[in-house]
């Protein structure tokens, strides 16, 4: 009934006073849908809360800044509506009675209902005898890189099945990364790390690299960092090829190694279980979690950089969060999960023993609290052929699997961003918008100094050090006494005239501080004595030995 | 079961036949990481483009002055006409697309003091031998004699044509304003300070408040006048004298004074007790001040042999330009669409700058300009980060300013010691702290 007057008083345009009583701002549809739409634009492309304005004094300042916070929340609302562009929708496989299960269907089934470019994705490569093998996709999917443990290393254009080059290095190859496009790669040879360019040509032999067990390229750093046997965690520019920094990590020979997309921050499973968190601006580790007991196989991070998800020797799969440092779940495997990878939609490849298993919904960062996944969304393998690494590729609903008999390449509806960002990474690039791409990318170069845990302190002022600047050049300011702090804390083995005492009694200069300490102190001993002979007093002659001089 | 699985025909990324590829977006933060260091880093680059691109000086205009160049004067009416005057007496008219003079006289046999342009596109020259004469650049042959003379009792320091009207005001020891529509050659009126008696350095119109009129003297003083009740209005004395007075043309109340202090004072004329703002960078003193067309921004001269330019907000000098062989600067002007600076200098150059030492002239495609103004708006959302402040700050300058500057540090450094020494050991209030801003003014009258 309330409503129905209100229509009615909105369309006729005059209010009395009784009706302005009931109607009140929120209840103004056209408002409330507008503030739900800035209120979900901001979920997705804000940038974290706007700035307090009813605090400031400064009108100026005041209105730049309200000035401000209007254009960012207009480009927010602007990037919404951008989304009615957005052209392609992701993939899905969903049950449709109770009695389906997803993790049942078999690639033969999902070929065979999606489009026949799409089916032409999956496809196997028998490789025998030179496995097993590690693969690696490009940063625009486009381009693959297989290596085989026996030194058979090539790269082709997976899409169109056309061989890029392929070597034959008669070593152990431990390793093999893409460096930022499909022009340069490198792979982890017995004992030095080499660069080679699309053709196969050797370019650069990096000495420095020893024995290198797993690799990451950080692509917009351009650097290669590398793990190897010694235990040594190097980076190397790959633009100057300077070596960074390389350090000793101090915790045996490394078994995992992840970069974290978001920042750049380097995860490395150790034998003892840790998963430790390395940048190139400290020589020790940022962070260390305790996420297996028994040596860690395999490290993922999700492209926001907000979950990890690791596997172990101890045949578990751990999911955490990387802003509480918390593990969430964990998930049994029933043989030690060999290699784990984060897709771009948030599902989770694991591969165990001769098996695949791919999670969906292990982790959702809007969801508050996450409950353990019961089975996983898809399977594969139970063929004989053991994993060795998974990598989604980017961009396309496929999982590829190296294994010791060759290359699997599967369909997995809904792993993909549907809709890449031409000007970021394009996977239908052509050559010309490769090479502005790259120079693009070098001009951009970031810094190894910029590497953090929080991506986001580039920019930030030192606000703390400008407030003691501010206060220094205050010429009318209260000169500070020293003494005056030493009786804030008056009590006990930590007081703090005790603790200057410590530290700084022991010089034999005699002044007007000096000597103000020592009558503090000279008075505090005393009141301390007084009170310890009160207590004394108190508890009569029997009980006077446990008299404290506190209390 | 239901099964969907990603599909993107190849022909979607480039039409078939077309040689155009397309470029989707997705704006999800989640595609762009590093934002923040990434446009640090834009930023960054944009800043060091700026400064390999900044190149300001243009061109000297014709062969110069024989004498040094001791004023100019723009034509309101034009975009591209100056008037410049040496000491030997000479007047020149200069044509800035050509960058070459288009007329010349010897104007007079003393230092020319003031130049400036009526209404009607006629030229006014003042000089030490006590005569002012009216020239008519675009219509007679250089050399011809001038349409009128005024003779004065002491030597002209400065000359300002009213905005609307025939008047004009000429300084010598009084003011004394002139009506061109007249034929006499005795003043309208003259106008003084009732005790004053020195010699008036420059005087100056307000071209917004047309009856205004502010002058500065050698006994330190700067007096407003009103010219409707042909009295002086207020009067301020500075601690040292002023050469120069330009009023803001956006802010009618407002004006800036060169001072021989080495700083540039931006006074309002309602409240002269205090400064509005205080330019300090000079290191020596200020010859000639005038704001941009806009008021944003202010140009000035300077006798240690460089120009500054400034932000109207800002305390210190956004740009210094020198070359090697500009001598003391005594002029400086903006032109009226505010992209050039002019420049009069002692060794007779008149010198054609940038007044945005970066920008290029010409037409610009629009991805150009769409790159200009991202790399502005990066350059100002990154403008306090340590490293990017101090490449956009630093200035090769000659080692004598350089030096010159570090001594006056110095110096301003013991002097400011000294007062604070005695500060501390006198009475709590004895010697007060006086700001930056009202320091300079010893008195005010009205």
């Amino acid at each position: 009934m309330e409503s129905e007057v209100e229509i009615v008083v909105a369309s006729n345009g005059i209010r009395n006073k009784d009706d302005t009583i009931t109607l009140k701002p929120s209840h103004d549809p056209e408002r409330a849908a507008a503030k739900q739409r800035a209120l979900e634009a901001h979920k997705t492309y804000g940038r974290g809360r706007p700035i307090r304005k009813q605090t400031i004094k400064d009108k100026k300042l005041r209105g730049n800044l309200k000035a401000l916070e209007n254009k960012y929340k207009d480009a927010t609302l602007k990037a919404k509506d951008a989304e009615i562009l957005l052209e392609n929708e992701s993939g899905f496989l969903e049950a449709e009675g109770e009695l389906e299960r997803t993790y049942k269907v078999r690639q033969e089934v999902i070929k065979a209902d999606v489009a026949v470019e799409t089916a032409k994705k999956g496809f196997d490569l028998k490789l025998e005898g030179l496995g097993p093998y590690v693969c690696d996709y490009t940063r625009n999917g486009r381009a693959l890189l297989l290596a085989g443990r026996k030194g058979h290393v090539a790269t082709m254009d997976w899409r169109d099945g056309k061989l890029g080059c392929e070597l034959q290095l008669r070593e152990t190859v431990r390793d093999a990364k893409w460096l930022h496009n499909d022009q340069y790669f490198a792979v982890a040879q017995k004992k030095y790390t080499y660069i080679y360019d699309h053709s196969g040509m050797e370019l650069h032999c990096l000495r420095k690299h020893i024995e290198v067990t797993n690799m990451e390229f950080l692509p917009y750093h351009f650097l290669l960092a590398t793990v190897g046997n010694a235990g040594y965690l190097k980076y190397t520019d790959t633009s100057t090829g300077q070596m960074v920094i390389e350090m000793p990590m101090k915790q045996g020979s490394p078994t995992a190694l992840a970069q974290n997309p978001s920042n750049a921050i380097l995860h490395v499973g150790a034998q003892n279980g840790t998963v430790s968190l390395w940048s190139p601006n400290s020589t020790t580790p940022l962070v260390k979690l305790l996420a297996h007991r028994g040596p860690v196989r395999g490290v993922a991070v999700d492209r926001e950089g907000r979950y990890m998800v690791s596997a172990g020797q101890d045949l578990k799969m751990g999911v955490w969060d990387l802003r509480m440092w918390k593990e969430m779940n964990n998930y049994f495997l029933r043989q030690p999960g060999s290699s784990v990878a984060v897709s771009d939609r948030d599902l989770v490849g694991v591969g165990w023993g001769t098996q695949t298993s791919i999670w969906k919904g292990l982790f959702d960062k809007s969801r508050e609290d996450q409950e353990k996944i019961q089975a996983p969304y898809i399977g594969w393998g139970g063929e004989g052929r053991r994993i060795e690494r998974v990598k989604w590729c980017p961009f396309e609903d496929v999982l590829g699997i190296s294994h010791d008999h060759g290359f699997s390449s599967i369909i997995v509806p809904g792993a993909g961003e549907p809709n890449f960002d031409a000007l970021e990474v394009n996977p239908y690039e052509n050559t010309k918008q490769r090479q502005e791409g790259e120079v693009r990318a070098l001009l951009n170069k970031l810094q190894p100094e910029m590497i953090s845990l929080n991506p986001n302190f580039v920019g930030k002022l030192d606000l703390v050090s400008a407030a003691e600047r501010k206060k220094e050049a205050d010429l009318d300011r209260k000169p500070e006494d020293p003494v005056a702090t030493l009786k804030n804390r008056g009590r006990g083995k930590n007081s703090s005239l005790r603790k200057h005492l410590r530290k700084k009694g022991k010089r034999n200069i005699i002044d007007e501080q000096r000597l103000r300490i020592d009558a503090l102190r000279m008075e505090q001993n005393k009141k301390a004595r007084t009170t310890l002979k009160k207590h004394e007093e108190d508890l009569g002659p029997a009980l006077a030995r446990f008299a404290r001089k506190s209390h | 079961m239901k099964i969907k699985a990603l599909t993107r025909p190849t022909a979607s990324a480039q039409a078939p036949g077309s040689s155009v590829a397309r470029q989707p977006r997705n704006l999800d933060p989640a595609l762009h990481p590093f934002e923040r260091s990434r446009e640090y880093t834009r930023a960054l680059n944009a800043t060091k483009l700026e400064r390999m691109f900044a190149k300001p000086f243009i061109a000297q205009l014709g062969k110069g002055h024989v004498d040094g160049v001791y004023t100019m004067a723009k034509d309101p009416e034009r975009l591209g006409t100056f008037a410049s005057g040496s000491g030997d007496g000479v007047v020149k008219v200069w044509d800035l697309t050509s960058r070459e003079q288009t007329w010349d006289t010897t104007a007079h046999e003393g230092i020319v003091k003031g130049l400036c342009f009526t209404r009607d596109q006629k030229l006014l020259s003042c000089a030490s031998d006590k005569s002012i004469k009216l020239w008519d650049p675009y219509n007679t042959k250089s050399g011809t004699v001038p349409l009128a003379t005024y003779l004065g009792n002491a030597a002209f320091t400065g000359i300002s044509h009213h905005r609307s009207m025939t008047h004009f005001a000429a300084s010598s020891s009084v003011i004394a304003v002139y009506d061109l529509s007249r034929s006499s050659g005795t003043p309208l009126q003259t106008l003084h300070w009732p005790t004053s008696t020195d010699t008036i350095n420059t005087l100056s119109f307000n071209q917004t408040e047309t009856s205004l009129l502010a002058s500065c003297a050698t006994d330190r003083s700067i007096i407003l006048y009103d010219l409707r009740t042909s009295s002086p209005l207020s009067k301020a004395v500075l601690a040292l004298a002023s050469n120069a007075i330009a009023w803001n043309p956006m802010e009618a109340m407002n004006f800036a004074v060169a001072n021989e202090d080495h700083n540039i004072y931006v006074f309002d004329m309602r409240k002269m007790d205090r400064a509005l703002n205080v330019h300090k960078d000079h290191v020596a003193a200020v010859m000639d001040v005038e704001f941009s067309p806009t008021g944003e921004e202010l140009v000035s001269a300077s006798y240690d042999r460089t120009i500054r330019l400034w932000d109207r907000n800002a305390g210190h000098s956004r740009d210094i330009y020198h070359t090697k062989r500009m001598q003391r600067v005594f002029s400086c002007r903006f032109t009226p669409d505010a992209q050039y600076i002019l420049s009069g200098s002692d060794d007779g150059n008149v010198r054609l700058w940038r007044a945005n030492a970066s920008k290029r002239e010409g037409i610009k495609s629009a991805r150009q300009r769409q790159k200009l103004e991202y790399d502005e708006a990066l350059k100002e959302r990154y403008k306090h980060m340590p490293e990017i402040r101090r490449i956009k700050r630093h200035r090769h300058v000659p080692k004598q300013v350089k030096k010159a500057a570090e001594i006056k540090g110095e110096e301003l450094a013991a002097i400011k010691k000294r007062r604070e020494n005695e500060r501390k050991h006198s009475k709590k209030g004895l010697v007060p702290r006086k700001p930056e801003r009202e320091k300079m003014v010893l008195a005010t009258e009205q």
